[in-house]
């Protein structure tokens, strides 16, 4: 490749490559036994937490697959990061980014401000130093990405983490300078995995995805609230960050049709289901505020309730006798006041906090449906794994020669032939019923906040023009001070 | 920042051959200077028109020094301005900075205009305050003579140097003994006076009164702002909210959003309207008040000095000692007796009609300023209402 004929082979890790989550490596858990890198792993190379290539296809897949459906038990090998080493990360690990291009690439940092880059507070976690302070230089690089908003989607053991991968861009050949798609681990495996049996991409040193890990995404799967857990997605969070900008940053690989496709490719699914998303996190802070709204309302009610009396006695005290009156007229509207802000306060919480709130638990069950739909999806991509496995599993027998085995072969493939036809079906059904529900939804959702916000100021302007009234009586009541 | 304001105070600055302003001040850190404007014909001042540059503490120096001064027992003094308190504003600034984080820009910009109202409100209220400290002065017939004033008024050089001589030399002696005036009047020294001693019951009783309802009135105009504040977050909420929504209901959210971004400016004037003609008011009035009860505290205590010296007559009068001598000293204690009751009586009588004629002048504007403010909201709502009604 044109590319690495300009590049300086890579040199191992020195002091001035490494970054904090390198050291890593050294905190390996030693008393699960295994610790598997001290014995065979080029330590220096190694701390890069990328695998070799080969590694990944040649495993049995089932060992290392978040995704496995089986219930793999977790390895007890005290792995609980990408950039730990596995079992088999035991040779040599080549980093992908030469010194040339290094001081050039610019590391988009996590933490960004821009509309479209801000990630939730409670998951984003800092990044380096040295990320930060390449994003204050600005760069001079065409495009930056970014991995942030790490989210647990679904329950139990088929949960998943899905990612926002943030793409900024000036270059023409991309839909839009700022734009994003939601991605999971998988997503990122499989994009190494197209890029790496490309004939056009022979000779590349293609950048490697961090590693599967079956205890930490286990640990993910069960409850992400745990520090451990917390730690291990951002580890994989980082990782995966740094394998794409990596990516990006080697000009054949931007080119690729299947780079831009990860980065850019959108359906309408997955559009929505950020908006939904954004829209419950917005509804929740939403509906914080008016919770105070009501709390601060309510205390108004209760010092103006004091108040009025307070005037009251004062109004008691007084000797001049028309302001003796004034003075308890005054209570007397302020004791008005307090009823008035009584009904206010319900109003607030009755029809406007109850209102946001329905529709956060509503836009969980939407957002349960886009589960429910990448469930089918999912199973309909194992499905066809499964049989691509039994095709070739019949391709061996053959060779082997082994006839009333081949038969039962022959006959899962026709099982899982027919499997793959009905989970394919069934994904597009249900893709089909999720957007009309969704679209019906959307309707709904607008006649009835409009409804629910029409019989709110109402019902706010009916106290306003009370208010009026109890303030015109006084007028008089005022001017009679003499 | 300089601001310019207009006076605002109840109908004091009547008397043309002394006019007294505060046009203009100025604040440095938290420190404010008010430049003190004064028109006069009087020919005891050096110039017909003419400004000086004035601090807190000049004021605090000029009140101690009318209060410490005997001539003036008899006269309720008008009650020191409070010192200028940016305490909650300055907390709440350095608040909103640490939150900059968790809020849009747009929020925090409304939330930093609001402050900067607030800012300006103290602001406002400390210039006015102690305006109507010196027209009050001015207009005494007594104490617009003082020639301590008229050093307040006239002298263009720093006064902190006069100030810390003054301190000196009076040592606060009297404001202590003041201090303790409600032991001695509740105490009862014995009453001669039915006006006295109505006055007595009445201040006493009329001042705790006061003193509560003021506090009260506090933290109702506090909950007024604080839903004022609620508005901001909720609307810039509700505008991230239509700014993301690509639905039909995108139209909804921005027309509310809108109607609270104009809710809260007429919250937060309601809050600080009602904070300036009523909180204020009886706050005011509290202090004043209480000038009122130092006066009548020095009027019992020079009634008990009197009768103080009747006693050492008598004693004199036995014992045949020193008799022209106690009997100038009685003659004495009545005199200043006699001439704190005459005075004090013409100072509370006109007190009197002094804070009705505040009360319905702020009680009118108070209501008035409520019914405007709820006719804009009124408008507000019906427009929105129609608005969102007719999508």
């Amino acid at each position: 490749m044109a590319a690495s004929s300009d590049r300086n082979p890579p040199p191992f890790p020195t002091a001035e490559e490494s970054e904090p989550g390198l050291c890593d490596m050294a905190d390996a858990d030693s008393d699960e036994g295994e610790d598997i890198f001290v014995s065979n792993s080029n330590p220096v190379s190694v701390s890069r937490g990328v695998s070799q290539p080969d590694r990944v296809s040649e495993e049995p897949s089932d060992l290392f697959s978040e995704e496995a459906a089986s219930s793999t038990a977790a390895k007890a090998n005290g792995v609980h990061s990408d950039d730990d080493n596995d079992l088999f990360a035991d040779t040599n690990v080549e980093l992908s980014t030469d010194k040339s291009s290094s001081s050039a690439r610019k590391e988009p940092s996590g933490p960004r401000h821009a509309s479209t880059f801000t990630p939730s507070p409670a998951a984003m976690q800092p990044t380096s130093l040295e990320q930060l302070e390449e994003e204050e230089a600005k760069d001079s690089f065409d495009v930056d990405v970014a991995v942030t908003n790490p989210e647990k989607i679904g329950d139990g053991m088929n949960a998943y983490v899905a990612y926002k991968v943030s793409t900024r861009t000036s270059l023409p050949m991309f839909r839009s300078k700022v734009f994003s798609v939601r991605r999971r681990f998988s997503d990122f495996l499989g994009l190494y995995e197209k890029l790496s049996v490309k004939q056009s991409l022979h000779g590349c040193i293609i950048p490697l995805p961090p590693e599967k890990s079956v205890v930490g995404m286990t640990k993910v799967k069960v409850g992400m609230d745990d520090p451990s857990s917390v730690e291990f997605v951002e580890r994989r969070r980082a990782a995966l960050e740094r394998y794409l900008q990596r990516v990006v940053s080697h000009p054949s690989l931007l080119q690729d049709p299947d780079v831009r496709e990860f980065l850019e490719r959108e359906d309408w699914f997955e559009d929505k289901f950020q908006e939904v998303e954004n829209e419950e996190q917005q509804l929740r802070k939403l509906h914080v505020v008016v919770d105070s709204l009501v709390i601060h309302r309510k205390e108004l009610c209760g010092n103006t309730a004091v108040f009025a009396k307070s005037l009251a006695m004062l109004g008691n005290s007084e000797d001049n006798t028309a302001l003796s009156r004034a003075l308890s007229q005054l209570a007397e509207v302020e004791d008005k006041m307090e009823q008035l802000h009584q009904e206010q306060a319900a109003s607030d919480f009755f029809i406007f906090a109850e209102l946001l709130g329905d529709y956060i638990r509503l836009l969980g069950a939407v957002r349960g449906c886009f589960d429910q739909r990448m469930r089918a999806w999912q199973r309909w991509q194992e499905a066809q794994s499964t049989l691509q496995k039994k095709r070739e599993a019949e391709a061996k027998l053959l060779w082997a020669n082994k006839p009333d085995k081949l038969q039962q072969a022959k006959e899962e493939i026709t099982e899982w032939e027919a499997r793959v036809t009905q989970y394919e079906r069934d994904f597009d059904r249900i893709g089909m019923t999720v957007r009309k529900e969704v679209l019906r939804f959307e309707k709904e959702k607008a006649k009835d906040f409009k409804s629910q916000i029409i019989k709110y100021l109402e019902a706010m302007l009916q106290s306003q023009q009370r208010l009026i009234k109890f303030w015109e009586a006084f007028l008089p009541e005022a001017k009679a001070i003499a | 920042s300089s601001k310019t304001l207009r006076s605002v105070s109840v109908d004091l600055n009547h008397d043309a051959s002394l006019l007294i302003d505060i046009p203009d001040a100025l604040c440095e850190r938290d420190k404010v200077k008010f430049t003190v404007h004064t028109k006069t014909t009087l020919s005891s001042f050096q110039k017909p028109d003419f400004s000086v540059p004035r601090q807190h503490e000049d004021f605090i120096w000029l009140h101690d020094t009318l209060v410490e001064t005997e001539d003036y027992a008899g006269l309720i003094i008008p009650p020191a301005p409070p010192k200028p308190d940016f305490d909650s504003p300055r907390d709440k600034m350095h608040k909103l900075g640490e939150g900059e984080a968790t809020m849009t820009k747009e929020e925090y910009t409304k939330m930093k205009q609001e402050l900067e109202a607030e800012y300006l409100a103290v602001f406002k209220k400390t210039v006015q305050v102690h305006e109507i400290f010196l027209q009050r002065l001015s207009s005494h017939p007594v104490l617009s003579k003082d020639r301590n004033f008229q050093i307040f008024l006239e002298y263009d050089q720093d006064l902190s140097v006069r100030r810390k001589n003054a301190k000196e030399m009076f040592g606060g002696f009297f404001k202590n003994m003041v201090k303790s005036a409600d032991e001695v009047l509740i105490s009862g020294v014995k009453e001669v006076d039915d006006f006295f001693e109505q006055e007595k019951t009445f201040l006493l009783d009329y001042y705790s009164k006061i003193k509560d309802s003021t506090a009260k009135a506090e933290k109702m105009t506090r909950a007024h702002k604080n839903i004022a504040d609620d508005y901001i977050h909720i609307s810039a909420t509700l505008n991230s909210l239509a700014a993301d929504d690509m639905t039909a209901n995108k139209k909804n959210l921005e027309k509310l959003s809108d109607l609270f971004e104009k809710f809260r400016k007429v919250e937060g004037r309601v809050a600080s309207d009602q904070d300036l003609k009523l909180t204020e008011l009886l706050r005011y009035y509290m202090r004043d008040i209480q000038a009122a009860k130092d006066l009548l505290y020095r009027r019992a205590r020079a009634l008990a000095d009197y009768e103080n010296s009747n006693k050492a007559l008598d004693k004199a009068r036995l014992k045949s000692k020193d008799i022209p001598q106690a009997e100038e000293h009685q003659r004495q204690c009545l005199q200043k007796f006699d001439k704190l009751s005459e005075s004090g009586k013409k100072e509370l009588t006109s007190f009197k009609g002094r804070r009705v004629v505040a009360f319905r002048k702020n009680f009118i504007e108070m209501a008035e300023l409520e019914i405007k403010h709820a006719k804009n909201s009124v408008a507000l709502l019906q427009g929105c209402i129609e608005l969102l009604k007719s999508n």
